[in-house]
């Protein structure tokens, strides 16, 4: 199949070619439709002889093996692929906006900086999910879907954990996309999903700033800088960029990926809650580290990654988002104390765990509530003091954990929708007692084990059940 | 269609049951033995008659070194592997014999290579266990994958368009895509016993249609093939590897 003599209305294994879109670096791409399918649908045809340029054919061989097995709403779905005389994918054509439109006007604002990333981190997330790392992320490669939701596209340069790495095995020198490659990925280390969430940093940095962090380097050798070199602090190329987007998004640059943030999902936590996020040293640097700190660093960097062995998806199950709903009536006391039990459990086993305390504020439908209680004091503070004063005796370091008071009218659903909007692993909560009356109008726990989208644990004492029995 | 790659059963009725069991739940249309049906374990016999009466109705089976040395004398194997094989002359029967002396030592169909231990050298029982034996085995046919056993344990070789090696070790029940732009070597790891550390029986599927290849896992009741082995008076270590799939 010669790329160059394409034509509009042309059939190719029964897709009709219907018009060009804008050729990639590496590939042409036409829209195609077929008989019975209704999906809009574009066909990703790869610029390459027999024998050329390994660098388009290994990254077509990988991206017809991963994009085949992904799924969900985060990727093109895909279709169909050609053999290797024929070459090409067909995928979902995704309506909306490349990331890079965003770019002109930058720098953005603080909140759409977060909101932009937000949906990005969900995304990889998900792919890491599926035992994929992207790494090759970049504004090409990120598609704002009309609803708001980002796609991640072009897998040629992406690993599967659990499927031969071609490209490590073809190529001696590292790839990728010089402003975006992680310094790992400078070693040649592949199986890290952090890598992507150092690319998602440059990202963050360049919407809020509108400056790369590391400029446009050409060369290899220019990459291996990343290592030792920090970048310029956000806030002192941007005054508005606020404190807690410069630790967001300079964790996300940490040359060693442990100082990153352990998954996706935590990332999009803190972007997604700007006032609960841990401040350290970072969010107010104004200078770059001196002369002396980057000459070390530069000394002691290692020519080679050093070799691990890990899983994508055993680094996203060691560190999991876990939510505790907590009931700071005067009469769930003996819960509460089951619960920082149960908690504590939990923490024991998931050390990389995060966990976020959650109490709902119940507010009637229609009238107004009060902001005040009786006394004048605010409701919103003196919850967050309480859950505060709960966790005081939980064995987990002060970044791991955030409050949350909610608002809502319906409990269960509050639960749920927060564990679905924050992507959270494992929810803990209690329950009150198995009263007849409870299991006539339904638990709020057990609405939220009926709901909810992850693992639940409902806890309860003792005295609760028996005091059910007795009543 | 779906292809079940079996290979080094060696005697093990218990696995090799559990794994023939697990292949007719899970849509085989066809078997290929890639050898090795005697030594080391109590029940060579009914493996042979087993692996026959598949091949009446059109599997696949080949030689393995085992089978060759129960029909030979010469053989230089370590002293339990010679041991099993003295025993194993002693259980088989004309018909079993004759069985196992009709078989090839290889099988091309397609662009498929059905070998027991390398296609380099066939009658030699190469080891594959690295790139330079995966290299050669590659390197001595035209076919696009290769699939043999012999080394009980489970890896698969690469060979890209630009002549780049490289391995990789399988992941149980993940589809892996052998892409037709490069060759394969898939060791297939064994039935009988298993040496990468995993104790339960070892085989794989080939979906010829979606050029897919799976290895699968079988656990199966390990503490009977122990004991035959040991009541059969075989050397005891013969037994006591099977729990540690090693």
């Amino acid at each position: 199949m010669d790329v160059h003599r394409l034509q509009a209305g042309q059939i190719v294994d029964g897709f009709t070619l219907e018009k060009p879109l804008d050729p990639g670096g590496m590939a042409s791409f036409w829209r195609v439709s077929r008989p019975g399918t209704d999906m809009p649908m574009v066909m990703k045809i790869p610029l390459m002889r027999r024998g050329e340029d390994p660098l388009t054919i290994v990254g077509f061989e990988v991206e017809q093996m991963i994009l085949a097995r992904l799924t969900g709403p985060h990727v093109p779905r895909f279709v169909a692929a050609g053999d290797f005389e024929r070459p090409y994918i067909v995928m979902e054509f995704v309506a909306g906006r490349s990331l890079r439109s965003l770019l002109d006007k930058t720098p953005l604002a603080p909140e759409e900086v977060a909101a932009a990333g937000a949906k990005i981190a969900f995304a990889l997330h998900d792919l890491h999910r599926q035992h994929v790392i992207h790494l090759d992320l970049k504004p090409s490669n990120v598609i704002l879907r009309d609803d708001g939701e980002a796609v991640l596209i072009d897998f040629g340069l992406s690993r599967h954990d659990q499927l031969p790495d071609l490209v490590a095995e073809e190529f001696d020198d590292p790839v990728g996309t010089g402003p975006y490659v992680a310094p790992e990925q400078v070693l040649r280390e592949r199986g890290d999903p952090r890598s992507d969430i150092f690319a998602l940093g440059v990202i963050l940095y360049f919407l809020a700033t509108g400056e790369r962090p590391f400029g446009e380097p050409q060369s290899a050798a220019e990459w291996r800088r990343r290592l030792w070199r920090d970048p310029v602090p956000p806030r002192r190329l941007n005054a508005k960029v606020p404190p807690w987007l410069q630790e967001i998004i300079l964790r996300c640059l940490a040359v060693d990926p442990a100082e990153r943030y352990a998954t996706a999902a935590q990332l999009a936590f803190d972007l997604q809650h700007p006032d609960t996020v841990p401040l350290t040293a970072r969010a107010e640097k104004r200078e770059r580290d001196g002369r002396i700190a980057v000459l070390l660093r530069r000394l002691r960097t290692p020519k080679r990654a050093p070799r691990r062995r890990r899983t994508v998806s055993g680094l996203l199950a060691n560190a999991p988002i876990v939510m505790v709903a907590l009931d700071l009536a005067p009469e769930a006391e003996g819960l509460r104390e089951a619960l920082a039990t149960a908690v504590r459990r939990v923490l024991a086993t998931e050390p990389g765990a995060r966990l976020a305390c959650i109490n709902v504020l119940k507010t009637s439908r229609l009238a107004i509530d009060p902001e005040v209680d009786e006394h004048g004091r605010n409701l919103h503070l003196q919850r967050l003091v309480a859950l505060r004063h709960w966790a005081r005796v939980l064995p987990v370091a002060g970044e791991r954990i955030t409050y949350h008071v909610i608002e809502a009218v319906d409990l269960a659903a509050a639960l749920v929708d927060y564990a679905r909007n924050n992507r959270v692993d494992h929810i803990v909560m209690g329950a009150r007692g198995a009263s007849p009356l409870r299991r006539l109008l339904g638990s709020v726990s057990a609405k939220v084990v009926a709901e909810a989208p992850c693992t639940v644990t409902v806890v309860r004492t003792r005295e609760s059940v028996s005091e059910a029995a007795a009543g | 269609m779906r292809i079940a790659l079996m290979t080094d059963v060696h005697g093990n009725r218990e696995a090799f049951a559990a794994c023939l069991d697990h292949a007719a739940q899970n849509g085989i249309d066809r078997y290929v033995f890639l050898g090795d049906f005697a030594g080391y374990g109590a029940d060579p016999g009914w493996v042979i008659d087993t692996v026959a009466a598949h091949v009446e109705r059109g599997a696949i089976a080949l030689l393995g070194n085992h089978d060759a040395a129960v029909l030979t004398n010469d053989n230089n194997m370590n002293e339990a592997a010679a041991a099993a094989i003295a025993w194993t002359r002693t259980q088989l029967d004309a018909s079993q014999r004759a069985f196992l002396a009709g078989l090839p030592l290889f099988i091309e169909e397609e662009d498929r290579l059905y070998v027991h231990a390398s296609g380099f050298e066939p009658d030699r029982w190469h080891y594959v266990t690295d790139l330079y034996a995966a290299s050669r085995s590659l390197m001595a046919t035209q076919a696009h994958a290769t699939f043999c056993g012999h080394t009980h344990v489970p890896a698969l070789f690469h060979m890209s368009l630009t002549g780049k090696f490289a391995s990789f070790d399988p992941v149980a029940r993940v589809d892996i895509p052998l892409n037709p732009q490069r060759r394969w070597l898939a060791v297939i790891g064994s039935v009988g016993q298993p040496r990468d550390r995993d104790p339960a029986a070892c085989y794989a599927v080939l979906d010829d249609e979606r050029h897919a290849l799976t290895y699968v896992r079988v656990p199966y009741d390990i503490e009977s093939a122990a004991r035959k082995i040991e009541a059969a008076g075989l050397p005891a270590i013969l037994g006591a590897r099977l729990f540690e799939g090693y």
